[in-house]
């Protein structure tokens, strides 16, 4: 059972998705709901063991599984994980228990194929993180596209049908090219080993057009100013649920990439592009923070912060230390933790007053103060307080640049005072003040089922930020090797 | 003289075929309409039993016989077995299609079996004369089939383009042939290619031949600039034939291209190749594009089918065993794609109402989630999206153009076929996120409910087996040298 727990982590919901599908119509809504969270809690404790019985002390690949696919072409079935996957593969599993808990009330339509679609969701993207052959990678990565699709096309807001088209087309078009940068490794490699891959000789004119062709599926996906601006249409049309799952994983899908494949494969690409990439990097920052601050619609503001959390993350990345990437990874996974609490938080108030717009809110504490403490814990965690996680990753990443550059610690620490500047003053439109209208005045306090996924997420962000090292501990020896890797020239 | 009686048993698929085409013909005179579902059911049996003769003939090493002018190989074998199969799919569709249409007659069922012939024959043609013959066999049915509701204007006036259209491009074919053989001095297609092989490359006569050979090639399949007869002849068909042309005769234009090009004329592959990548560019671009302004689904997939052939010249053009191996698979899925869209489009038509706007499958999602399901797959593997079997082929013909050297084509490749993604994802919309506008229950016999479900999951089931298939195809084409 062990030796194949990878694929039983990946097979597990998307055979559960099949499943719930077959329930058929919304008279047996309530079998779809139970089906799903039991397959998505039978899948995050199947991906407990994977945690447990990692070996921290080593940077090779764990739970390796390697068959025989597709032999004319070389392309093999084959999956392992390191400390970094396996933090995003946690992720992945934790939040679908999130999103199924938290849709249990809220979605009453096409109940069987909403689940359905996020339980197989659920299956690629742990896929993405634990293929290392290049085309199961590849498939992994777009089939996740048709779920998502469906998800905002299917129960988004009013202009759904352009945001997902758009994310789709955005997506698809970043991907193709990633898709012939891995034929060309292919045919130098002889293989599509992702491993095999790392150790390979590239001339820098080589690598400098596979990091483009990578860069076009990865920019996109992280999204990097300024290819995102599909993001924040896509999140505001989003169902609650959909948004979570964009914001705490899917974008961590293009970073993943970068460490995957930019980095080790790529080594003097990285470094000769560097310049790049921290420039777009604090674009992201401090444009997309200011851009953040006029919002006035709630998901849209969340989504700007996003890109511009993501933008500290890929800083960290390519400013080659050790605190640089292990603060952008634990940024990764603790943005994960803080965007989606934000987002089910927006969705808690949407539930009830059907609006995103911070001009309809205004006192809501009065009425749910429950509530407005757990969404102040996740906006401050968001503002990068100290004891939250959002602190651990920011703090890193802005000692490993200030190692580098002083004037890159001096940018990216602006995020402190932009990001509690959106992020609070949000919150003090919203929650704070005289109870604005009567509709708010009817608002009653978060319901036993919103406070428990509340609570777990609150109870990751405080652990994560009070006592990172169960985190920091299981990615260390894998961050080592890959920055050893990006540090070792190839040419 | 002395007379040599040619070896039979390699063509026995065909005889066999042929001699049931005209069985039927003759029993279908002496059968009521009540009755007329025998004539089916013998045509099947047909396609069946060729499927079992030509498994019982199949040999490693290829068979020539009639004076070299037939070869049953490995590559012949396949795409036979490919014909039956998918034409088999085919008459299932159409059946309720037609009976609702009163064209369910006999002469359907003859005129499909002689296309099927002509197929066969070109498929395990070795010789000008031979593939020309095939050819002819199957345009002439084609022909007939389209004009087969004739009180329709636009299927006799769809009927009246093709054939003029085709005859012209026939004419070119066998004007091209003219010069190779008068270059060679020869009509057998590894003759040819031997006394090629011992001329300079650029003999005027030779490139002259080849150009209008290529011309002939590509207005049979409908590839970019000779692809006007596509649109109209998808769209004027009635969609029971149309599916037949979409699917089937593509193999055949495979072994078209394979034989003519590759076994008569790979010396010559730097000049195809050249204008195959001109062709092939150019169909994917105006194909793809031209398709986003279809309103009507035939049109669509019309344009669709244009796009695909210039995929598939891909692998024809990166010369070598794994391009025509990629290009082979590439034509056998995407026959199999093909006919599950024309088939869903039967399945929504009724008697007197054809669903043929793109707007008749609104909110297809709320009448029949699973047939919502089987289109979304068909669509998404149409578009070359993974899991589904359209993404290995596009998958497969971009490797051997990568592997030819070609990365700029393949760049180019990749991102029309996000292009074309737009028209396949706006079906999925039109299904899954628009009301339906009326909700009349869908109604199928269980025989078609089944086989579409099969064929359009099909797609995703084949994945572990996936490898095998390429290997299927690799082995067929190994069988040509």
């Amino acid at each position: 059972m062990l030796d194949h727990l990878l694929s039983l982590v990946i097979f597990l919901p998307i055979l559960g998705g099949v499943a719930v599908l077959a329930t058929g119509g919304d008279r047996q809504a309530d079998y779809a709901r139970q089906i799903s969270l039991a397959v998505a809690a039978l899948t995050f404790l199947a991906t407990l063991p994977l945690y447990s019985g990692y070996n921290t002390g080593t940077h090779s690949m764990q739970f390796m599984e390697d068959y025989a696919w597709i032999e004319a072409f070389h392309v093999r079935y084959r999956l392992g994980i390191d400390g970094i996957s396996l933090l995003l593969i946690l992720l992945t599993s934790f939040s679908t228990v999130l999103v199924v808990i938290s849709a249990w009330r809220v979605i009453d339509t096409k109940v069987a194929q909403y689940h359905a679609a996020f339980l197989i969701m659920e299956g690629l993207m742990i896929g993405v993180f634990s293929a290392l052959d290049g085309i199961l990678f590849y498939v992994f990565w777009e089939a996740m596209l048709v779920p998502m699709f469906l998800i905002i096309g299917l129960w988004g807001g009013p202009n759904r049908v352009y945001a997902t088209v758009k994310f789709f087309l955005y997506t698809f078009l970043g991907s193709v090219l990633m898709l012939v940068a891995f034929i060309y490794l292919y045919f130098k490699a002889g293989s599509f080993d992702i491993l095999a891959w790392h150790d390979l000789k590239l001339g820098l004119n080589e690598q400098i057009l596979i990091f483009f062709a990578f860069f076009a599926a990865f920019a996109v996906k992280v999204p990097m100013w300024p290819v995102h601006t599909w993001l924040p249409d896509a999140h505001v049309e989003a169902p609650t649920g959909g948004s979570v799952i964009l914001a705490a994983i899917m974008l961590k899908m293009g970073a993943y990439g970068y460490l995957r494949f930019s980095l080790p494969i790529l080594p003097d690409a990285s470094h000769e592009l560097a310049w790049l990439m921290i420039s777009l990097s604090l674009i992201a920052v401090i444009y997309i923070g200011l851009v953040a601050l006029v919002q006035d619609d709630m998901k849209k503001l969340i989504a700007y912060s996003s890109i511009a959390h993501m933008g500290f993350v890929t800083l960290g990345f390519f400013i080659f230390n050790v605190q640089g990437i292990e603060g952008g990874i634990v940024q990764m996974i603790s943005h994960g933790f803080v965007s989606g609490a934000l987002f089910l938080c927006v969705g808690v108030m949407y539930d009830r007053l059907h609006s995103r717009m911070i001009k309809d809110y205004g006192g809501v504490a009065n009425r749910m103060p429950i509530f407005a403490s757990f969404m102040m814990l996740f906006a401050l965690a968001n503002a990068g307080l100290p004891g939250t996680s959002g602190f651990v990753g920011e703090f890193l990443v802005i000692l490993g640049a200030f190692q580098v550059n002083v004037w890159y610690a001096v940018a990216a620490a602006t995020t402190l005072v932009f990001g509690a500047a959106y992020t609070l003053w949000m919150y003090k439109r919203v929650l704070f003040g005289e109870v604005a209208n009567e509709q708010v005045e009817k608002l009653t306090d978060a319901t036993p089922r919103e406070i428990v996924f509340l609570s777990l997420l609150a109870f990751v962000v405080l652990l994560m930020g009070l006592w990172p090292f169960p985190f920091l501990d299981v990615m260390h020896a894998s961050v080592d090797h890959l920055l050893q890797q990006a540090m070792t020239s190839k040419l | 003289m002395k007379f040599v009686i040619p070896e039979i048993a390699p063509a026995l698929p065909e005889i066999f075929v042929f001699s049931m085409a005209c069985a039927i013909l003759v029993l279908d005179l002496f059968l009521s309409d009540r009755l007329r579902v025998i004539s089916y059911w013998f045509t099947q049996l047909t396609l069946l039993g060729a499927a079992l003769l030509t498994f019982k003939i199949m040999s490693d090493a290829p068979v020539h016989t009639f004076s070299n002018m037939f070869v049953a190989d490995r590559l012949a074998d396949l795409l036979k077995l490919g014909t039956y199969v998918i034409t088999f799919f085919v008459f299932v569709y159409s059946r309720d299609y037609l009976r609702d249409r009163g064209m369910f007659r006999g002469e359907y069922y003859v005129l499909g079996l002689l296309g099927v012939v002509g197929m066969m024959i070109m498929a395990s043609a070795s010789h000008f004369l031979t593939l020309y013959l095939g050819l002819e066999l199957l345009s002439l049915s084609l022909y007939a089939m389209v004009a087969f509701q004739r009180d329709s204007a636009v299927a006799t006036e769809a009927a009246m383009k093709y054939f003029v259209l085709g005859a012209i491009a026939s004419g070119m074919l066998l004007y091209g042939m003219s010069m190779l053989y008068g270059v060679t001095g020869n009509l057998e297609i590894a003759a040819v290619a031997r006394s090629i092989a011992k001329m300079p490359a650029d003999n005027i006569i030779l490139i002259f031949g080849l150009v209008f050979v290529i011309a002939g090639l590509a207005f049979k399949v409908g590839a970019v600039p000779f692809h006007m007869w596509v649109p109209d002849v998808y769209h004027g068909a009635p969609t029971s034939v149309t599916l037949y042309i979409g699917t089937a005769p593509k193999l055949a234009a495979f072994a078209l291209f394979i034989r003519l090009l590759v076994g008569g004329l790979e010396p010559l592959s730097g000049s195809w190749q050249s204008m195959l990548v001109i062709i092939a560019l150019l169909s994917m671009a105006i194909g793809n594009i031209i398709a986003i302004a279809q309103d009507n689904i035939k049109r669509m997939l019309a344009y669709s089918s244009i796009s695909h052939m210039g995929f598939f010249l891909l692998g024809i053009l990166s010369a070598g065993p794994n391009g025509y191996g990629s290009s082979l698979f590439y034509i056998l899925i995407y026959a199999i794609m093909s006919a599950g869209s024309f088939g869903m489009i039967i399945l929504l038509s009724r008697a007197g109402f054809e669903a043929e706007r793109l707007e008749d499958f609104k909110g297809l999602n709320q009448r029949s989630p699973w047939h919502a399901l089987f289109m979304m797959l068909l669509m998404l593997s149409m578009a070359g999206v993974p899991p589904t079997a359209g993404f290995y082929a596009k998958l497969l013909v971009i490797q051997s153009v990568i592997q030819a050297n070609m990365i700029p084509l393949a760049v180019a490749a990749v991102l029309l076929a996000v292009i074309g993604a737009y028209y396949y994802l706006r079906v999925i919309k039109l299904m899954y996120f628009d009301d339906a506008t009326e909700h009349s229950p869908i109604r199928a016999n269980w025989d078609m409910q089944v086989m579409i479900g099969f064929n359009a999951l099909l797609l995703v089931g084949i994945l572990p087996w996936i490898g095998a298939l390429m290997e299927l195809c690799r082995v067929a084409i190994r069988s040509l040298s």
